[in-house]
């Protein structure tokens, strides 16, 4: 095995053009069990652990760019939280302290689980994701970037340097069901963002199918029943709830595994539906608009 | 490589004629010499093995060593004031309090209390829980532990 520890995103590139079938290690959390369980045995493994301009975080108007090898631990910080509260969510619900500051943003991405806790929150944002490599910088919408089960867009040479998400004025919420509050995998997971500006909804799941996934047709569903104001958002008819929750559940392709049933994870997918939504929207006639 | 560098505990070691793919608990515990950090589960689930590298909690199973040539390593062993078998105040308090059965998962719980007590002296219960929440005990379960972490934070308040 030959490891490469390069510094900057061009020396990165350059080793992953002479060895595409590198495994690009970021934080470790994913690759290192498969290598210890002896289930890979990289020739060549290009490291990102140097490169510090894959852990850049910025806002570029109105879009919150983050670096691909930014860890959990600091999305936590305040800075993050203030413009995504969703991701701040998320990020304290992967693993433990430990896997937090070594797992990453850029490592959930391209492990693509159907449980990647910081996927559903992604989608339900509008993300894209930005790559370079021998095709070129690119940018991907995130729902096309995740094809399949742990399996990305991305391809051999390519290196994804950073997450572009929008910044979006209104509730967000994260919900994740597992059997700790620590240390487990989702064995289901939900985002929805409102965005009270471009008055649109976003809803991602997570473990409820081949990869984590937009419930696109419940949005467009939502999106007509509900009254915006500049600073919320109400559901006259709060019937339309359970609607929205059962159109919710009905999007989720789950099954059965070691972790949990379909049939548990569709009701708990469509539980969080009606709680983030509950949280995110006032029910019931809109309150008339202090003056 | 035949050979590369490891910084641990301040002191300059080389790794010989090593599989480049070893995690850093293996390095440690079985080219170093250095037991402290303990292997189990070895896929960063019980926290047993928790070192710092460059400042940062991490479970050592997780790291590639090879990787780590140029990082600050921290490890049980090196958190002792002197080589003379002196505790720290969070290895006293975890003596006081009885916060160890079998000792297993020890080091590692000590590794993460101090980390936590680095970031926040006077931490809440649950911010205990939390900062905890990646290290397992499979003998007493945690309320002694916890005393132990509310004992050290106390001490090091008291000698402020």
């Amino acid at each position: 095995m030959a490891v490469l520890l390069p510094t900057t995103i061009d020396e990165t590139l350059a080793a992953l053009a002479a060895t595409p079938a590198a495994l690009v290690l970021a934080g470790g959390t994913d690759v290192m069990v498969d290598v210890n369980e002896g289930r890979r045995r990289p020739e060549h493994v290009v490291c990102l652990r140097r490169v510090e301009t894959l852990r850049a975080r910025s806002v570029e108007n109105g879009t919150l760019v983050l670096g691909a090898a930014t860890t959990y631990t600091e999305l936590l910080e305040p800075e993050i939280a203030a413009v995504a509260p969703a991701i701040t969510d998320a990020a304290r619900t992967v693993g433990s302290p430990q896997i937090r500051n070594a797992g990453t943003i850029g490592g959930n991405l391209a492990t693509a689980s159907p449980a990647g806790d910081t996927l559903p929150v992604l989608l339900a944002l509008g993300a894209s994701v930005e790559i370079d490599g021998p095709a070129g910088r690119r940018r991907i919408a995130l729902q096309d970037f995740l094809v399949g089960p742990k399996r990305s867009a991305l391809e051999p040479g390519d290196l994804m340097i950073a997450v572009r998400i929008p910044i979006r004025r209104g509730p967000q919420e994260y919900l994740k069901v597992g059997t700790r509050n620590a240390m487990v995998i989702a064995v289901a997971s939900l985002a929805l963002v409102v965005d009270l500006d471009a008055r649109t909804v976003g809803i991602g799941l997570g473990s409820v199918g081949p990869t984590a996934f937009l419930a696109a047709a419940a949005a467009e569903w939502l999106t007509p029943r509900l009254v915006w104001a500049d600073d919320r958002v109400s559901l006259p008819q709060a019937a339309d709830a359970a609607t929205f929750a059962g159109l919710v559940a009905a999007a989720a392709q789950p099954i059965d595994d070691h972790r949990s049933t379909a049939r548990y994870r569709t009701h708990a997918i469509e539980v969080m539906a009606s709680r983030a939504l509950r949280r995110a929207v006032q029910f019931g006639a809109p309150h008339r608009a202090a003056t | 490589m035949n050979a590369y560098p490891l910084r641990v505990n301040g002191v300059e070691h080389d790794v010989v004629d090593a599989w480049d793919g070893e995690n850093l608990l293996y390095v440690l515990r079985e080219r170093l010499g250095l037991p402290a950090a303990k292997a189990a589960c070895e896929q960063g689930e019980c926290g047993s093995c928790s070192v710092m590298v460059d400042g940062r909690l991490v479970c050592a199973c997780l790291v590639l060593a090879s990787s780590a040539i140029d990082a600050d390593i921290v490890t049980p062993e090196g958190i002792q004031p002197s080589a003379h078998g002196e505790l720290t105040p969070v290895q006293d308090a975890f003596v006081s309090e009885g916060a160890v059965q079998c000792g297993f998962c020890t080091p590692g719980l000590v590794m993460a209390v101090h980390d936590l007590l680095n970031r926040e002296p006077a931490p809440s219960d649950l911010a205990v829980r939390e900062a905890l929440s990646g290290n397992l005990c499979r003998c007493t379960g945690y309320g002694r532990v916890l005393a132990a972490v509310n004992r050290a934070a106390h001490a090091a308040a008291a000698a402020r």
